[in-house]
């Protein structure tokens, strides 16, 4: 890694090396805890390991998620209704790290601030967890999680766009750990008939400004454009297509073998990714 | 390496600067004390930092300046009157009231100032699309009305709960040529409408300026925001100077994001001798849990893109607020606000829905003004204020309320209020 961040190893980047050996980007998942309960979503995580994910990334449920789309704010609606709390990621994050994969909690930044960032930092390295990706919180503000994320060894994923000047692209770049978070599209998640042509253009220019790895996100729903991501980015992430079958299915274990099958179509495409 | 060290090594950022003294020099963002800030999606950054440039080269620009104080002139309605109130003042301890009139500008409240600024800004950016975010209606209707005469396209957010209790309102920006959306997510209300506007932003940032409608949001809308409603403020000091030869004792407004305080508070920052207070919606009671009273009954967090107070659980999830009047119905507020009340240069104290009502009522019988339900808060506020004076023998105290806006919209909710349609209420 550049920066000053070498010293902490990290899980994600070492997950993110084994799949680059093997010739292939990886599949990083993400789903809500507390979807449609904790249980439920534990439960639903581990079968997306099993069925092919490589990196697993945990939402914190929120009350105001700006980057998310209407799939995952009724996902996420309903599990606040259910009244999942934060510490409740904290038992999800040590459940689906046993399976052995990386485990990034994906949160929006006042949930943090209101457990305290060192308190969090800490809980989350003891539950096992490699890292946070912070979709509201950009570097300039994150003084105080640079430093915790440091003392406890996490991984620090922040987000790029299609509007970011080579400046930021840059000094993100410096302040991440693990992977930056390429937006493939101006826009919130959601499935979309196309990933954006910017996104090829995107993790060449992030890599240029310094990003040893970077993993694209936002509209990737098919084995295709995981196929297509998967050439030139160093993993591919989805959300809104893994969150799906759980929103549409009438029982837990319909909605986690229509996600295991999702999984498994995904997981095929970034392995036929680099020919 | 201590973390701050590390931290601005990783940046190449300067260290945060101290707040040092409150005054009208000291707030010009990002950073009022610990508040405020960027707690944004890294793709709104960009549109920030152009919107920021744009509205330093126009603060610089006399063109700028001209253009919109001839605006004002001539469209809406400045420099607003003051009217003093004196039978109203009798229910005040004999103090004497003086009211800022932003009732009577064009579209009904101070919203029109900051929209006519930021429409100028959007021409000088380019671009040729507006949305916004609207609780009351009183800012989706002032943009919708600055998108007209600007010839630009205009989409207003607006909560599905608002939407019904504000129905005249959404007519009116319709009728003005806006698309008027309702949110339907989370407690349907403004705070649902700003992050529905955000995600419209977030999508469209290259087409699009975001007309954001107080002094909250990211750096640059709290700083800028305030300055555009800074006029109300300037003038109001030297008229009161002009009328009774010395500064007012108090100045009283409403605050719920906080841009009409903000705007008459402004220009009294450096007058030590003024106490600003801020009148925040109590709802049915601070104890009760149902209100938007975020100063009196929030913590320190992040919404919205800055680090301000607000209202939120054990988990950082916000609270939905609960008040009569829809402009005031927002758990957050401005990080200037939160900056003056830690700092306790200003004051702020919870109003219930019922004290409103009462001095809603009190004008209305007593002035012959029907003031905006947000604007009856500080009205409220200033019958207490009074009482409180009258009671430590200061009878000459002089109030300054902001009437930061006319009480049409909310002709029916009073209506409802005081039971008038029924045979009971129109005697």
């Amino acid at each position: 890694m550049t920066g000053t961040s070498h010293e902490v190893a990290s899980r994600t980047a070492a997950t993110l090396d084994r799949t680059a050996a093997e010739g292939r980007a990886a599949l990083v998942g993400y789903l809500p805890v507390g979807f449609p309960d904790v249980d439920a979503s534990i439960e639903a995580a581990r079968a997306m390991v099993d069925a092919g994910v490589d990196v697993v990334e945990l939402g914190v449920p929120y009350s105001d998620p700006v980057m998310d789309g209407p799939l995952i704010q009724r996902a996420v609606e309903h599990a606040l209704a259910g009244g999942v709390r934060v510490r409740d990621t904290l038992r999800a994050v040590e459940a689906v790290a046993a399976t052995g994969a990386p485990v990034l909690v994906m949160t929006y930044w006042n949930p943090v601030v209101r457990y305290g960032v060192e308190a969090f930092a800490r809980d989350i390295a003891a539950a096992g967890g490699a890292g946070l990706i912070t979709p509201d919180l950009i570097p300039d503000e994150a003084g105080e999680w640079l430093e915790a994320s440091d003392r406890h060894g996490l991984d620090r994923v922040f987000l790029v766009a299609p509007s970011s000047t080579t400046e930021r692209l840059s000094l993100t770049a410096r302040a991440a750990r693990g992977f930056v978070y390429a937006a493939s599209t101006m826009g919130v998640t959601g499935t979309r008939a196309s990933v954006g042509a910017d996104a090829e253009r995107l993790v060449a220019d992030t890599r240029r400004g310094g990003a040893e790895r970077v993993c694209v996100g936002l509209g990737v729903s098919t084995a295709e454009q995981a196929a297509e991501v998967g050439r030139y980015a160093d993993g591919v992430i989805v959300g809104s297509a893994f969150v799906r079958p759980l929103v549409e299915a009438s029982t837990a274990a319909e909605g986690r073998d229509g996600l295991a099958e999702v999984v498994r179509d995904l997981a095929e495409g970034v392995r036929t990714a680099r020919g | 390496m201590t973390g701050r060290e590390q931290a601005a090594q990783h940046l190449a950022e300067p260290e945060p600067v101290e707040p040092g003294p409150v005054t009208s020099e000291a707030g010009f963002g990002p950073y009022f004390g610990d508040f405020g800030g960027r707690f944004v999606p890294e793709a709104l950054i960009e549109a920030l930092d152009e919107l920021d440039t744009e509205y330093s080269k126009a603060k610089a620009d006399p063109a700028f300046a001209d253009e919109l104080l001839r605006l004002h002139r001539t469209y809406t309605g400045r420099p607003s009157i003051i009217t003093e109130v004196p039978r109203f003042a009798e229910h005040c301890g004999g103090v004497r009231v003086i009211l800022k009139r932003e009732d009577l500008n064009h579209t009904g409240s101070h919203k029109i100032n900051n929209v006519l600024g930021q429409a100028l800004l959007t021409k000088r950016l380019g671009k040729k699309r507006v949305i916004a975010e609207t609780g009351a209606g009183q800012h989706g209707v002032a943009t919708a009305t600055a998108a007209a005469l600007f010839d630009l396209d205009c989409t207003i957010y607006m909560g599905e709960e608002d939407t019904r209790r504000q129905a005249l309102n959404v007519a009116r920006m319709r009728l003005l040529g806006a698309t008027v959306v309702p949110v339907t997510t989370g407690s349907r209300t403004l705070k649902d409408a700003i992050n529905e506007a955000l995600r419209d932003w977030v999508t469209n940032v290259g087409t699009t300026n975001y007309v954001f409608g107080t002094v909250a949001g990211p750096h640059p809308f709290p700083a800028m925001v305030r300055d555009l409603q800074r006029i109300i403020g300037v003038e109001a000091r030297q008229q009161v100077l002009d009328l009774t030869g010395r500064l007012p004792d108090v100045v009283a407004a409403c605050v719920g994001g906080g841009s009409n305080a903000i705007g008459i508070f402004h220009a009294f920052l450096d007058d030590a001798s003024v106490r600003l207070v801020g009148l925040e919606a109590g709802g049915d009671g601070v104890d009760t849990g149902r209100h938007a009273a975020t100063l009196t009954g929030g913590a320190p967090g992040v919404l919205h893109g800055a680090r301000s107070y607000l209202l939120q659980d054990e988990d950082g999830q916000t609270i939905e607020s609960h008040s009569i009047s829809a402009g005031l119905d927002y758990p957050g507020v401005g990080p200037e606000h939160s900056w003056l009340a830690t700092t306790g240069r200003a004051e702020y104290r919870p109003i219930t829905d019922a004290q409103a009502m009462e001095a809603f009522r009190l004008l209305c019988r007593t002035e012959g003004i029907i003031p905006a339900i947000e604007s009856s808060h500080a009205l409220a506020g200033a019958m207490q204020l009074g009482r409180e004076a009258a009671a430590e023998g200061r009878t000459d105290e002089v109030l300054l309320v902001n009437l930061s806006g006319r009480g049409d919209k909310d002709v029916e909710t009073a209506a409802s209020w005081f039971s008038l349609l029924d045979e009971e209420g129109s005697r």
